[in-house]
Order: structure tokens, then sequence, then C-alpha cells
């Protein structure tokens, strides 16, 4: 049997499409989904939200910005607001792939895939985000912290859509991101960290510390952000974000890293954060 | 399903799965194949074409979300461009003469890549020229001679 391709025009017609077909695949810029098609068997239909003007529009509202989840990471790297007040979010997707993913990937799809190694979702957890999501039987929100659930699995319910990613602002003032892949562009991450913290950065208040591609989703350590809470960045204080690091997570080694690697190169990244606070005030 | 498109300024019209790859659609039923396959999964980019004059992989597209788009292939790539007569632009041109091809599956998608580049930014810096080919792996060439030849070309002021 052929593939059914239903393009809704509008959101209503995506509800009405996810609840009446359960069964048919959710696809945007298709750069998660179409990886290995022709190794899999077809399936029955899909709903094709490329392009669906509802959910590829960014406004900057009432404290909160509003991603639509079907905007492409060009876009979002266009937008004015994302560079002024999440540069965090705007370096990460930079390094997102290459121009040609750029061109089609879409936060909706890193957020609906939920890989340990989706390179956003460290980001939104750093940066307290809210998805929205919506069926014909309403809307909810749902903060980041609490829909990935475990390996690939989220509350996104058999029916629903993902319609926008939401960051709240004024956004925290200090932000920081890095990611460690074999080389600069198109390198899945061995090990990405996310951070931020709220005022100048003298002293830190609302720590988050998030990390992704060392469990099986993206985790905060809270231990490790208690520990900075309310702290002076200093030399010291970064020796103790290594060793905090180290009781907080247990990495793993597969085919694109080990275990001790992966390690090491998360307690360097988040002693990185408060050595480049320690740099900003010298 | 019937699929209209609009490939290097023509209309054709095919019978494909909706989520047929592009690349296999523009190959084997269109019968373009300049348009080259490398790895399948995004990474290498020897199958970059426009769509809407933004580079894309096409192996990572699936057919239907293309319907009402404009297409361009390494085919057309010197028509769109205004070079029709020519058959190759400035940009062209330049790879075959610095030597920036060599088995050439890699020229199509790098020419196309390249070819965006320059027309948004006529003189990008040799960072910025390895940055936007960064999606366009090369086994041959080691790059270098790719990279001159792009240089060259937005040198030139016409690519
Ligand atoms: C060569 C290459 C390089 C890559 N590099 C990176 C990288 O550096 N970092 C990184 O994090 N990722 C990378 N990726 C993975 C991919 O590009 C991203 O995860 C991207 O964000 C996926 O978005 P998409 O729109 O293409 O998703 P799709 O493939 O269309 O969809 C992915 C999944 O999300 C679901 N989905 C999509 N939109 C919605 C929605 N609105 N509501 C509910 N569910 C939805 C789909 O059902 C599907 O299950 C790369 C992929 C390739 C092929
Ligand atoms: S064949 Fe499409 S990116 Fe390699
Ligand atoms: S010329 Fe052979 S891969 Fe580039």
């Amino acid at each position: 049997m052929s593939t059914a391709y239903l393009k809704p025009a509008s959101l209503e017609d995506a509800y009405t499409a996810r609840a009446e077909h359960p069964d048919y695949v959710l696809l945007a810029g298709g750069t998660d989904y179409m990886v290995g098609i022709l190794h899999r068997p077809a399936p029955v239909g899909v709903i094709d939200l490329f392009g669906l003007s509802a959910l590829t529009g960014i406004e900057a509202g009432e404290g909160v910005l509003r991603i639509g989840a079907a905007a492409t990471y060009a876009v979002v790297l266009t937008d004015a607001t994302v560079s002024e007040s999440f540069p965090s979010l705007r370096t990460c997707v930079s390094e997102i792939g290459a121009t040609q993913i750029q061109a089609r990937g879409t936060l909706g799809g890193n957020i609906g895939t939920s890989s340990p190694v989706g390179d956003t979702l460290p980001v939104l957890l750093a940066l307290d985000a809210i998805l929205e999501l919506g069926s014909s039987r309403g809307t909810r929100k749902v903060a980041y912290a609490e829909f990935c659930t475990g390996y690939r699995q989220t509350l996104l319910k058999e029916d629903e859509v993902i319609v926008a990613i939401e960051l709240p602002l004024p956004s925290p003032g200090v932000q920081f991101w890095r990611k460690v892949g074999t080389r600069k562009a198109q390198a899945i991450s061995k090990v990405m960290v996310a951070a931020s913290a709220r005022g100048s950065g003298e002293t830190l208040t609302d720590v988050r510390l998030a990390m992704g591609a060392v469990a099986d989703r993206p985790i905060r350590l809270g231990a490790v952000e208690a520990l900075l809470e309310g702290q002076v960045p200093s030399l010291e204080l970064a020796e103790q974000v290594r060793a905090a690091v180290a009781d907080a997570i247990t990495p793993i080694s597969d085919l694109r890293s080990t275990a001790p690697y992966r390690l090491r190169s998360a307690q360097n990244l988040a002693a990185r954060f408060v050595l480049q606070r320690v740099e900003a005030q010298a | 399903m019937k699929i209209e498109l609009q490939v290097n300024g023509e209309t054709r019209v095919v019978e494909a799965s909706p989520i047929a790859r592009l690349l296999d659609v523009l190959r084997e039923e269109i019968h373009l194949t300049g348009t080259k396959e490398g790895c399948g999964e995004g990474e290498c980019g020897a199958c970059t074409i426009l769509i809407d004059g933004e580079p894309v992989n096409s192996c990572l597209v699936p057919v239907a979300q293309v319907q009402g788009c404009e297409l361009t292939t390494i085919e057309g790539l010197a028509a769109s461009c205004g070079y029709a007569e020519a058959g190759a632009t400035p940009l062209q041109t330049a790879i075959v003469e610095w030597g920036g091809t060599q088995c050439g599956i890699c020229t199509p998608g790098i020419a196309v890549c390249a070819q965006a580049l320059l027309r948004d930014e006529p003189a990008p810096s040799r960072a910025r020229i390895r940055e936007a080919l960064a999606g366009n792996l090369c086994r041959c060439t080691g790059y270098q001679l790719i990279v001159d030849a792009v240089a060259a070309a937005a040198e030139g002021g016409q690519s």
C-alpha cells in the first residue's frame, strides 16, 4: 500500500489529521526522519508540518520569546531577539549540522526526536523553556525539563503536535554553550554543556547547568547548580565543579566516545563556565 | 501520488511515493544524474541542490515537500545565473581551472553550494568559504584547491 500524504493548511487541520490518523508519521524538516528511509518499511502515511505558517513564526511578546516549532534553524539564526537575548541558543544552532541541515532542520524536530545527543535540548533546559503542545482537545504547556522522560521518550500524546517553544524574557544575563565533537560541522556531539545564571555573573544566581550525551536523556545537574548558587566565580570553585560533575554523571562508552573521555570533557566544560566568569571579571 | 515539480525552470510531473527521496526522483525519474549520492544520510553534501535558491541535501527531502518550489540542480545552475550560453558559471570554470575537482563526485554539490554563497556574499573570507562548504565532503582534493577556486571566482568579481 502506498504512503498517504497530508499537508495541513492550518493548525486545526493538523490537529484533525493527528486525531484521525494516529498511525501517520509527523514530519517537519525530515533531517532525522529521512535518514535511513530506504532501509525501513514505508509508513502508512505522513502529516507534513514543514512550512506550516502557524508553526514557523518567531515572536517576542510579553515576558516571553515564542519560537514556532517548525521554524528552521536558518530562520532562528536570523532572528534579532534570539541573537540579543539568547546567545547560547544562537551559538548552539549555528553549530548544528551544516548549511544544508540548517535550511531544513527545526527545533520541533530536535525536541520530537529527543535524542540524548540533541544539541538544543540542554540549552532549552538551561533557559527554562516551556513547550506548547496542541491537539483538537486544546493546548497545554509543559516545562521542557519535564517533557523528556527517558531514552527518546516524551510526554507528547499520540494526537498532539509541538506548537511552540517559549523562552522566558528577560533572559539570563550569563549564558554558556559548548559542545565537543569530532569536527566543527556535521559531528554528533560527544558531550555538550549549556548553562545560565541571572545578573551580571559576579555572583551566580538562579544557576542552571545542563548536559547532553551523558545520560539516557538531556539532564540538569541539580547538585552542581546547588554548589554554584550564590557563589563568586573563582579557580577553587571551578575545581569543586569538576569534582561535583564526576559525582553527578555516569556517561557510557559507545561508538562515538568513551566514558572516561566524556566525563573528562563534561568536567572541563562545566569548569569552563565558571572560569569564563573569572576571566570576564579580571 | 502524482507530483508536479519545477526543475531548472521546467515543469516535470512524476508518479512517486510522497516520501521518495528527492535525490532518487531527480536521478531516476527525471534523469538528471548530475546530482550525486555519496552517503545518503545528509553527511556529505554530494546530493546538494538548490531549493528556492538555498542549498539542501536532496537525499533527505521527501519529494512531496517541494511541490511549488523552484529546484535548481547542477544541470540548470549556469542558466539560473544567466550563463546558459556559456554552459558554466565563472565559478564552475574556476573549479575546473584550479583543479578543485578530481573524481568529481562531490563537485556538483560543491558548485551549487558555493554558487549560493557567492550570490549572498560576493566577497567571502577563506574562513567563510570553508564554513559554507563544511557540509560538503571531498575525498580527493584536500579542499585547498576548492577553496582557492571559490576565492578566485569571488576575486574575479563575476561568479
Ligand atoms: C548530517 C546531519 C547532521 C546533523 N547535525 C546535528 C547536530 O549537529 N545537532 C543536532 O542536535 N542534530 C543534528 N542532526 C539531527 C537533526 O538535524 C535535528 O534533530 C533536527 O532538529 C531535526 O529536525 P527536523 O525538522 O528535520 O525533524 P524531522 O526529521 O522532520 O522530525 C524528527 C522527529 O520529530 C517529530 N516532530 C517534528 N516536528 C514536530 C512537531 N512540531 N510536533 C511533534 N513532533 C514533531 C517527528 O515526528 C519525528 O519523529 C543532524 C542530522 C543530519 C542528517
Ligand atoms: S548523499 Fe545526501 S548528503 Fe550525502
Ligand atoms: S573530487 Fe573526488 S570527492 Fe571531491
